[in-house]
């Protein structure tokens, strides 16, 4: 189980090699991708900003709690941070269960949980040369900066 | 009062325009601190879209408040 704040582009062929269990027979990864629009607006990159600490212990509570729920056996998670370019990784996650049904749920919790628990905040860089920070209720930016 | 260290993170600190101030405050909560400085600095965000850390721990907003502690604002989330 490891949970990581990076700073460097993430390799998810790589990254699913921590996942391997002899008692697995079912793996289920997923890669959150930088796309080109939000909400109408054409996006040229992004930007991550993290509270390190305090992600990296929120995102391993979270992968306990995934594991601990969907008796998964493995899982792991991985979010970048600084400027990342239309169609860069931005966030991976994979897990490791017996059974199809427990790591497509166990997925789908923990960048769920990702999501809306750790400090990360996300700045959209807008082809028009404007930018602002997403909230992440609305899905829009703030008034543009 | 109390002295205390307020950091400030993404949209937080582009609003206060830095991301470290000492504060000499009458506040006895996270949650009375941020009613202050949300008025301060014109932090448009509810408490309950926010989080708060007191000492690089996350906090209640009813957390009481001590001489010297470091209290950190985050803006709503936006991971993934």
């Amino acid at each position: 189980m490891s949970f990581k704040i990076s700073s460097h582009p993430l390799d998810p062929n790589r990254l699913k090699d921590q996942l391997s269990a002899d008692a697995a027979g079912a793996c289920a990864c997923f890669e959150g991708w930088v796309r080109d629009h939000n909400e109408g607006e054409a996006v040229r990159a992004l930007e991550y900003e993290a509270h390190e600490d305090l992600a990296v212990k929120e995102g391993e509570k979270i992968l306990a709690e995934a594991i601990e729920k969907f008796g998964l056996h493995a899982a792991a998670a991985e979010h970048r941070t600084g400027r990342l370019e239309i169609g860069d990784c931005a966030v991976w996650v994979g897990v490791a269960s017996s059974h199809r049904d427990a790591a497509f749920l166990g997925c789908r919790f923990i960048i769920d949980e990702l999501k809306s628990r750790l400090p990360i905040w996300k700045k959209e860089h807008y082809v028009d040369g404007q930018s602002g920070w997403i909230n992440c209720v609305t899905g829009k930016a703030e008034a543009p900066e | 009062m109390i002295a205390v260290t307020a950091r400030y993170f993404a949209a937080f600190r582009d609003k206060a325009g830095h991301d470290t101030e000492t504060l000499r405050t009458q506040a006895r909560t996270a949650g009375e601190l941020y009613a202050e400085i949300a008025a301060a600095h014109g932090f448009a965000d509810t408490m309950t879209r926010c989080k708060v850390a007191v000492n690089d721990e996350f906090a209640d907003w009813n957390t009481q408040l001590e001489d010297g502690d470091t209290v950190l604002f985050f803006p709503p989330v936006a991971g993934g």
